[in-house]
């Protein structure tokens, strides 16, 4: 089938299946692994729900009130694992971004070996948290690592509080700073060289250039890095299990940790189910305030 | 004076940024040699840089031990990442290429609803496919680590914004030339889009080989598991073996290091410039 343009070419419409033939094998994908979960993971918990057990019995809500009982078994440990990914996220997420945003800082420049700096921070990254686990364990051994050696200290940094904290988030820096900083490096050559040397004839000095230009300039993608390392941080696994496997007293066992053990292991699914929408709430609306609180601010700066 | 200023500048800078590369590199130059070392030399307290004697018995070991296959675990990791990297590329491809440039009715609508899920926090998907996976008959198996990870809409976004950045005359032209949709698609835009395919084939393949969580999960018996799951069980019956600890994260670790050093560039632009969360 043909139609004229209107250069008069004759081009072949398509028929109205071929885009969606074209997406067929990724909706198919979606269908089943991203939007039917979404919907089954719900369901799942509403129900009493072992995967060996046939009967599955309807429960309502109960096992979100459980969550909110003390006097439950599942309560107290939810919310100790949603204190664990509190604590985490919130000493993470700072440090996750003023120190990559002053390696970006510093690296923003044409000089030598700069990609080659840029290439050694980002190492660390394509590691994997397996690696980065099981290194660290080592590093951070009480007794023989060499964090304690070279720092002179005698620190349980992988069972006592508030060592283990401080193990996990710097191991944690050192994993993804690079990311960050990448990410940070390539919204600062975003912003126009001519802002900087208008500012510079108007005589303006390298804070007032930084606080006027470099940061409205990076907004964007500072949203978008404090949003993701937010998300990144309250999703915190390896490090957790495989350097201080949730010690003290499972003060350090994060909430998809305890997730994935309820769900995965102990197959109490309806239970994980429940907590991991918990926590999902949790997690939408520290996005919201993140959104909200840089929409806020670009407004105030409009009017000022 | 003010070049001069410039130049003391400069110096420091570099003695900044190489101070924290050498800081950044140590940890890893240190897994390395503690691979090298024997089973005393890598418990022991005071800490060498140089393994003495060095050796591979640690190697030799880890590769021959029945408890821990490492060669299967390494093989899988292998066919695992490839075939995810795979299957994100033949589902994504087309998928992106109708969303950036054909037109239908329900495009923005697809496009919306694909992309939201970017929001939607994994956690809560983490049971459900489990149980899909079960469903399936896949737990225990290669599948459950290829495939359910592809339906993540990261793969479609980044290429739809790179078709749309392709200049539409070629298309035209192929179209004027008799090309169908199909052809258009498999011999003008597919070779144009070369460097997104290769970054996001590299990126699937490397967030495959590094995927921690999931796989120790989902996989199970000794030989079905991939590396990170492997080494995540093999520190358990082994805490104290840091000589097998180091040389397992070493192996691990190569082919990364390998794929990273050829490929450093891609990987890092690809990153920085889609925003992809780690």
């Amino acid at each position: 089938m043909s139609v004229p343009t209107a250069s008069g070419v004759r081009v072949r419409r398509m028929r109205p299946w071929t885009p969606w033939a074209f997406l067929a094998p990724y909706l198919l994908l979606f269908a089943v692994f991203m939007a039917l979960p979404i919907g089954f993971g719900f369901w799942t918990s509403l129900h009493e729900w072992d995967i060996n057990v046939p009967a599955k019995p309807f429960v309502g809500l109960s096992n979100y009130a459980d969550l909110f009982d003390p006097s439950s078994v599942d309560g107290p440990r939810f919310w100790t694992a949603m204190k664990a990914t509190g604590i985490f996220t919130v000493f993470s997420v700072p440090l996750l971004i003023v120190l990559p945003l002053l390696v970006a800082l510093l690296m923003n420049g044409r000089f030598r070996g700069r990609n080659l700096y840029r290439a050694v921070y980002f190492a660390p990254y394509v590691l994997g948290v397996a690696v980065v686990g099981l290194l660290w364990r080592f590093l951070l051994d009480g007794n023989i690592g060499l964090v304690n050696h070279y720092l002179g200290l005698d620190v349980q940094w992988t069972t006592d509080l508030p060592g283990a904290w401080v193990a996990l988030i710097g191991v944690t820096v050192w994993w993804t700073l690079g990311l960050n900083s990448v990410i940070f490096l390539a919204g600062l050559q975003d912003i126009p060289r001519e802002l900087y040397e208008a500012a510079m004839v108007d005589g303006a000095g390298a804070w007032h250039r930084f606080r006027a230009i470099t940061l409205p300039g990076l907004r964007p993608v500072t949203l978008f890095v404090v949003n993701a390392t937010i998300l990144a941080s309250a999703n915190m696994f390896g490090q957790s299990y495989l350097i201080t496997v949730g010690a003290p007293a499972d003060q350090t066992k994060t909430a998809i940790y305890l997730i994935a053990e309820t769900g995965l292991r102990q197959f109490d699914m309806g239970t994980a189910s429940a907590m991991s929408f918990v926590l999902a709430a949790f997690l939408m609306a520290a996005s919201g305030l993140v959104f909200g609180a840089f929409r806020n601010r670009r407004t105030a700066g409009d009017t000022a | 004076m003010r070049t001069e200023l410039r130049g003391l500048r400069r110096s420091l800078l570099h003695l900044i940024l190489a101070v924290i590369a050498a800081l950044y590199l140590s940890p890893l130059v240190y897994m390395a040699v503690t691979s090298l070392k024997t089973r005393e030399g890598a418990g022991s307290t005071t800490p060498e840089w140089i393994p003495r004697p060095a050796t591979l018995d640690a190697y030799r070991e880890i590769l021959g031990s029945t408890d821990f296959p490492v060669v299967t675990w390494f093989v899988n990791s292998v066919a695992a990442a490839t075939g995810h990297a795979v299957l994100v590329l033949v589902t994504a491809a087309p998928a992106a290429y109708a969303l950036a440039r054909l037109d239908f009715r329900g495009r923005r609508a697809a496009f919306a609803v694909i992309v939201a899920t970017l929001f939607v926090p994994p956690v809560v998907l983490l049971v459900p496919n489990f149980l899909i996976v079960n469903e399936l008959a896949w737990v225990d198996s290669l599948p459950a680590v290829i495939v359910p990870a592809a339906a993540g809409a990261f793969g479609v976004f980044f290429l739809r914004q790179f078709f749309t950045t392709l200049p539409g005359e070629l298309e035209e032209a192929a179209e004027l030339d008799g090309c169908n949709r199909w052809q258009t698609f498999a011999r003008v835009v597919l070779p144009l889009a070369k460097p997104a395919l290769v970054t996001l084939f590299v990126l699937s393949f490397l967030s495959n080989w590094n995927d921690f969580l999931w796989p120790l999960f989902v996989l199970l018996s000794p030989e079905s598991l991939t590396l990170p799951a492997g080494l995540g069980n093999f520190q358990g019956a082994n805490s104290i073996r840091y000589d097998l600890l180091m040389a397992g994260a070493m192996i691990a670790s190569i082919p990364v290091l390998l794929l990273y050093l050829v490929a450093q560039r891609w990987i890092i632009e690809g990153i920085s410039r889609s925003g992809l969360k780690g």
